[in-house]
């Protein structure tokens, strides 16, 4: 199959991820979203790294994976900690900063 | 099935090769990074009374050992990592002035004179907000030493960020960067509702603009077959056709740097986090950031896209008047310090970029030379923020509760005055050389509407920075003026460095910009 197909759903899978991240509500849907975007990149990079021939983006990918895990840990925690002092995990419920 | 053959029999046809490293240029990062590991083992084993004193001697002695090391390095101008990292000039100079931000933000947030409960953190980050728990962890004295680590591998973040010479190392740069100063940020002794709240917009923002960046890289990547940058310069140059897609992967790259930048349209997150997040993180983050950020953008650009210049200064062109003008305009509205500083620091962001699209050795020297004195500006300005409290001890933010503070401390409200003079840009001061060093290379560069945009915008911001100070020294002290608390001697010292980095680059600023335009252009 022609792997620039594999480019043009990487780019819808970043686009679905784009309108979540935009439009949902809920921080854990938010940043399911944004983990949506880096995995279409990732599938872009490994989709490029086939039709250029050489390794790099799948090297890249492997990385990507890494840091999206400790991105994971770090926003959970804040999320989760939202979620304790305030019992909704709402990204627009916590408005105090403002103007 | 001919791609993958060919990918196979590439791999087959190179003989396996040790990369080389080069420790020596490596040097630096690695001691940061390397104290990050170290600073984490001590909160896992020390006990408790031992882990303040512990981790302070770890931070500072590795913090000066990496600007020895930094100052080692001076003059060389080569790869490392096979071409991942590019150790030059700007490079360094930027990477020192990270190290030297970051041991004034450390002196800042080991402060514990100025709160009589303790340092600026939560006594538990994971207690609730006032609950019981928390109650009882702050009158126990606990103190959570684990910011430390977080600092450690920020700074190691900062270091890489402007040296990074490939897509990839640039990501992860900007990641190991941005993770801890988004759970720093999360961590406020007080207002920690607040506080929690600038943390999830900070990450989830963040984390938005790091996916676009990622997505543009991996667009990059698909055209030039490289993520090295001077690779993909060379495929930019040679390759011709489909411009619509490579605009559209420069686009995504430069608004996931712009986001760290705080620049117009992707501002919205500077403000909320200035005033949530703890004032000294605030301060280390408001003035490290910008350097290394600068320091990213500055490579992307001029090595990567170098050729593609007449293709990005129109967007950067728009950015950079908008950032000027809203960040000054909507600094004219503000009511709370760290707000209005926010919102400064939004302007004074787009005025950088003004030297960053002269796209000249001067405009990267002007800009450079901009973003240091702006960050030993922000650093002082911060200080005197954490030190001037309210009746509960508790920082007084609010413009009125400045009122008449040149009356009551003459000292404090001078050197605050004398900040603000630097940000307005008034002679004398190093904010005066930065703006004239970034406009004279922009209109060399012929874009002189651009820099009438950046005076009006600075008109703008001068009237602001002028009513603190003349809210400070022409008004009558009330009830509600805050008093200024005497910090311990690490404040002072940070507080002591900014304000005389900021008097000395106004009026001796030669032996600086020779060093900056000595140091060269980027290695490509």
């Amino acid at each position: 199959m022609n792997p620039s197909n594999y480019v043009i759903l990487s780019a819808l899978l970043f686009g679905i991820g784009t309108l979540g991240v935009l439009t949902r509500r809920n921080a854990i849907v938010v940043f399911m979203s944004v983990e949506l975007m880096l995995n279409a990149a990732n599938l872009a990079f490994v989709a490029f790294a086939r039709m250029n021939g050489n390794l790099d983006g799948q090297v890249v990918a492997f990385f990507v994976m890494v840091v999206a895990a400790a991105e994971v840990v770090v926003g959970l925690a804040i999320i989760v900690q939202i979620f304790r002092s305030r019992r909704s995990a709402s990204i627009d419920e916590p408005n105090l900063l403002k103007y | 099935m001919n791609a993958v053959a060919s990918v196979v029999r590439t791999v087959e046809a190179t003989p396996w090769v040790m990369p080389t490293l080069d420790y020596t240029l490596l040097a630096p990062i690695l001691i940061v990074l390397g104290a990050g590991v170290v600073s984490v083992l001590f909160e896992a084993f020390l006990p408790r009374s031992a882990r303040r004193p512990a981790q302070l001697t770890l931070v500072f002695v590795s913090l000066v050992a990496a600007l020895i090391a930094v100052i080692n390095l001076q003059g060389s101008r080569a790869t490392a990592g096979q071409g991942a990292l590019a150790i030059d000039g700007p490079g360094l100079i930027l990477q020192g002035t990270v190290v030297v931000i970051a041991i004034l933000g450390a002196l800042l947030m080991a402060e514990r004179g100025l709160d009589p409960s303790g340092d600026a953190f939560a006594a538990r980050a994971s207690s609730l907000p006032g609950s019981e728990d928390e109650r009882q962890f702050t009158a126990r004295g606990y103190f959570q030493t684990e910011i430390w680590a977080f600092f450690l591998f920020a700074v190691g973040g900062m270091m890489l960020f402007p040296v990074a010479n490939d897509l990839l190392m640039m990501f992860v740069a900007l990641e190991v960067m941005s993770l801890p100063l988004y759970l720093l940020a999360g961590m406020a002794r007080r207002r920690r509702l607040l506080s929690q709240e600038a943390a999830l917009k900070y990450f989830v923002l963040g984390a938005f603009s790091s996916a676009f960046f990622l997505y543009g890289a991996a667009l990059l990547y698909g055209f030039s077959g490289s993520i090295s940058f001077p690779e993909i310069a060379t495929a930019l140059s040679s390759k011709t056709g489909e411009t619509g897609l490579v605009l559209v992967a420069i686009g995504l790259v430069v608004a996931g740097l712009l986001f760290k930048i705080g620049a117009v349209p992707f501002h919205q997150w500077v403000p909320d986090v200035y005033q949530g997040a703890p004032t000294p993180v605030t301060g280390f983050m408001a003035a490290a950031v910008k350097v290394a950020a600068f320091g990213a953008l500055l490579r992307l650009l001029y090595v990567a896209l170098g050729g593609m210049r007449w293709d990005w200064t129109p967007m950067l062109w728009v950015i950079a008047a908008l950032t000027m003008l809203v960040g000054a305009i909507l600094a004219l509205t503000q009511t709370d310090m760290k707000r209005m500083i926010a919102y400064s620091s939004i302007a004074q962001a787009g005025f950088i970029l003004v030297g960053v699209i002269a796209a000249s050795p001067a405009g990267l020297a002007g800009a450079i030379f901009y973003v240091i004195a702006y960050s030993f500006t922000t650093i002082g300005v911060f200080a005197i923020i954490s030190m001037v409290r309210d009746n509960n001890n508790g920082e007084a933010t609010h413009l009125s509760k400045w009122a008449g503070l040149g009356r009551t401390s003459p000292f404090i409200a001078s050197l605050f005055a004398i900040f603000m003079l630097a940000l307005a840009g008034i002679p004398l001061t190093s904010g005066f050389i930065g703006k004239f060093s970034v406009f004279t290379a922009a209109i060399s560069a012929g874009e002189t509407w651009l820099v009438i945009v950046a005076v009006v915008a600075s008109l703008i911001a001068a009237f602001f920075y002028m009513r603190v100070v003349v809210l400070m020294f022409f008004s009558e002290p009330t009830e509600a003026t805050a008093t200024v608390e005497i910090p311990s001697v690490f404040t002072t010292i940070a507080l002591a460095a900014g304000a005389t980095v900021t008097v000395l680059l106004g009026i001796f600023p030669q032996p600086l910009l020779d060093l900056i335009l000595n140091a060269g252009v980027f290695i490509r």
